[in-house]
């Protein structure tokens, strides 16, 4: 090849390279690096401690909580996102009035920042904050309750708001999956004799089966990542009292805040490596099923 | 995004279901809105009431409304010093994450050489690596390189962490303009440089639009990358902003809702403007 299409190449690519390389792959190498370190976060780290920043976020409590909840929302985002996601999009899928307007607006909170969900929620659910009040109004006031300060309430209180957040993207990524599914097997299937609900049971919904692998696999990763949320409405501290901490929250408060920043590093290989684990089996064993998409592609 | 051009041609031909299924699907999906809405209405609302309006009654609505606390905060300095820092962020990110990914995106889609595909797999690995993984590392590479307190240290590492979707939307994008194109523009004289700039930019800009869009929207929302970068109050961008003064008013709840409820909106009207090209954009991001 003449020079001069090297030149061009490193022209064109070079600059996107060297600020990929410098601020995603140099980050995360250099955070396998400081783990091994007892380190503040000044100077070149000479305290080498092998594998104790490991041993020790691996027997603190305060990590395998956090790391219980991350569980729990994983599997709790699931199960309340995912039947309800596709309930509502075959809802949608049909021919109704305003059917546009209604997938835009269902999708507004997915677009709003997590800090103003979290500032406005956390109003909403202070003991004499919006909801208790309405459900004073309704009758039901005997179900209010202290939703973001008691440990028994607190983490469903996240949950709540997690699938008010994130539901609206699952019901467009189901649709999207929903359009394509071609109308002829659906009506070949109601001319057999079959009700509406057959139909979707036996024939939508195994073919929706990609869309959902997908979509279970984001929410997986965002589940193992929950940090904003959680970090603005409760800060850290209360966050471990309230029980809803989360890994993230715990790496900044462990390292960042503290200035320990060869633990912090430790923290965040943890939760890569976890991450990376539950990808790679979610990948091996179910997204293997699919064999187009560009995320399964661009991961394996 | 051929998701999204099925959903255009798909959309009208299936059945229409009429009588009580039609009444409950509408009931349904009423309820479904109301609940989506309800929090971001709340919001706006209670900018428009008073303190003592909101702890006597603190699901009503304002009696009598009060456009004070809009006022105070669109006439106070932090608001519109906060929304010029996260314009700044957002379109420095935008554009940066266009050119480099556009030029790189480029490089691997048509450019005959053998790294190329280590080139796609090291920017498809970036998937792998969210912000949160790489925080603190980050935090300390940017120190080091004297970028803290200022908005390019929150710029470049947004445009890095948005180039791996950026170039696996792009990629193949710009693989599907024609050969045949490409020889008639050499052939006409151009360079290949010269084909870049005057043929594959302007044929390549929905995809770019989409890519955009979506950085822009990261970049507006981001809040720990921020968080970990900017400790000066000036450089503040509106989700940094937002909390801090939530933190300082926390007696003043109205005052709150009226300056959360403003940093909501410049995200909203983005949204209703583009929420074809965000909605297409993202389905299309994870269906490939």
């Amino acid at each position: 090849m003449p020079w001069r299409r090297w030149a061009e190449i490193a022209l064109l690519a070079g600059p996107g390279v060297v600020v990929f390389v410098t601020f995603v792959i140099v980050p995360v190498l250099m955070a396998g690096y400081y783990g091994f370190f007892d380190w503040s976060g000044y100077g070149i780290p000479t305290e080498f401690v092998g594998l104790r920043n490991y041993e020790l976020i691996l027997t603190d409590n305060a990590f395998l909580e956090a790391m219980w909840h991350n569980g729990f929302i994983l599997v709790m985002s699931l199960i309340l996102q995912g039947p309800a996601a596709i309930g509502i999009a075959l809802l949608l899928n049909r021919k109704m009035r305003g059917r546009d307007l209604i997938r835009v607006l269902i999708f507004v909170p997915y677009v709003i920042s997590e800090v103003i969900v979290a500032i406005g929620f956390s109003l909403m659910l202070h003991p004499t904050g919006a909801v208790n009040d309405v459900l004073d109004r309704i009758g039901l006031g005997g179900l209010a309750m202290d939703w973001l300060a008691d440990p028994d309430v607190a983490i469903w209180s996240l949950m709540l708001i997690l699938v008010w957040k994130y539901i609206g993207f699952a019901v467009i990524l189901m649709l999207a999956g929903l359009q394509g599914i071609p109308d002829e097997l659906r009506e070949a299937a109601a001319i057999d004799g079959a009700s509406y609900w057959r139909t979707q049971w036996h024939i939508t919904l195994p073919l929706l089966g990609p869309t959902i692998r997908i979509w279970a696999f984001l929410s997986i990763i965002g589940s193992l990542q929950v940090f904003d949320l959680v970090y603005v409405i409760w800060g850290q501290y209360v966050a471990d009292i309230a029980g809803t901490s989360t890994m993230a929250t715990y790496m900044v408060a462990n390292g960042r805040i503290s200035g320990e920043y060869g633990y912090g590093s430790a923290v965040a290989v943890v939760i890569f490596l976890i991450s990376l684990v539950i990808a790679l089996v979610y990948q091996r064993y179910v997204l293997r099923r699919d064999t187009e998409g560009a995320l399964t592609e661009g991961v394996a | 995004m051929s998701t999204a051009v099925a959903s255009r041609t798909r959309g009208d031909d299936h059945p229409a279901v009429s009588g009580r299924g039609s009444l409950a699907a509408y009931l349904v999906a009423f309820a479904l809105v109301g609940l989506c809405l309800a929090p971001a209405v709340y919001i706006i609302l209670g900018g428009f009431r008073t303190n003592s309006q909101i702890i006597r009654s603190p699901a009503g609505l304002p009696d009598p409304w009060e456009i004070g606390n809009y006022i105070g905060v669109l006439t106070g300095e932090v608001f519109w010093q906060q929304l010029a820092n996260s314009v700044i962020a957002a379109v420095g990110t935008t554009v940066g994450v266009v050119v480099l990914g556009l030029m790189a995106s480029f490089v691997i889609a048509r450019y005959p050489f053998k790294a190329k595909h280590l080139m796609y797999s090291l920017f498809a690995a970036g998937l792998m690596f969210p912000v949160t993984v790489a925080i603190t590392p980050l935090y300390i590479m940017v120190r080091d390189l004297g970028l803290t307190d200022t908005l390019a240290g929150v710029i470049l590492p947004q445009i890095a962490f948005a180039m791996p979707t950026t170039v696996i939307i792009l990629v193949p994008f710009l693989r599907a303009i024609p050969k045949e194109l490409e020889e008639a523009a050499l052939i006409d004289g151009a360079s290949r440089l010269g084909f870049f700039v005057r043929m594959v930019v302007p044929l390549s800009l929905p995809g770019v639009t989409t890519v955009g869009i979506l950085a822009f929207v990261a970049s507006w929302n981001s809040y720990l990358l921020p968080l970990f970068l900017l400790s000066d109050n000036d450089l503040y961008t509106l989700p940094l902003g937002v909390q801090a003064f939530a933190t300082q008013y926390s007696v003043d709840t109205a005052r709150v809702l009226a300056f959360v409820s403003l940093s909501m909106i410049p995200a909203l009207v983005f949204f209703s403007i583009f929420q074809r090209r965000i909605i297409s954009g993202l389905t299309g991001a994870v269906k490939g």
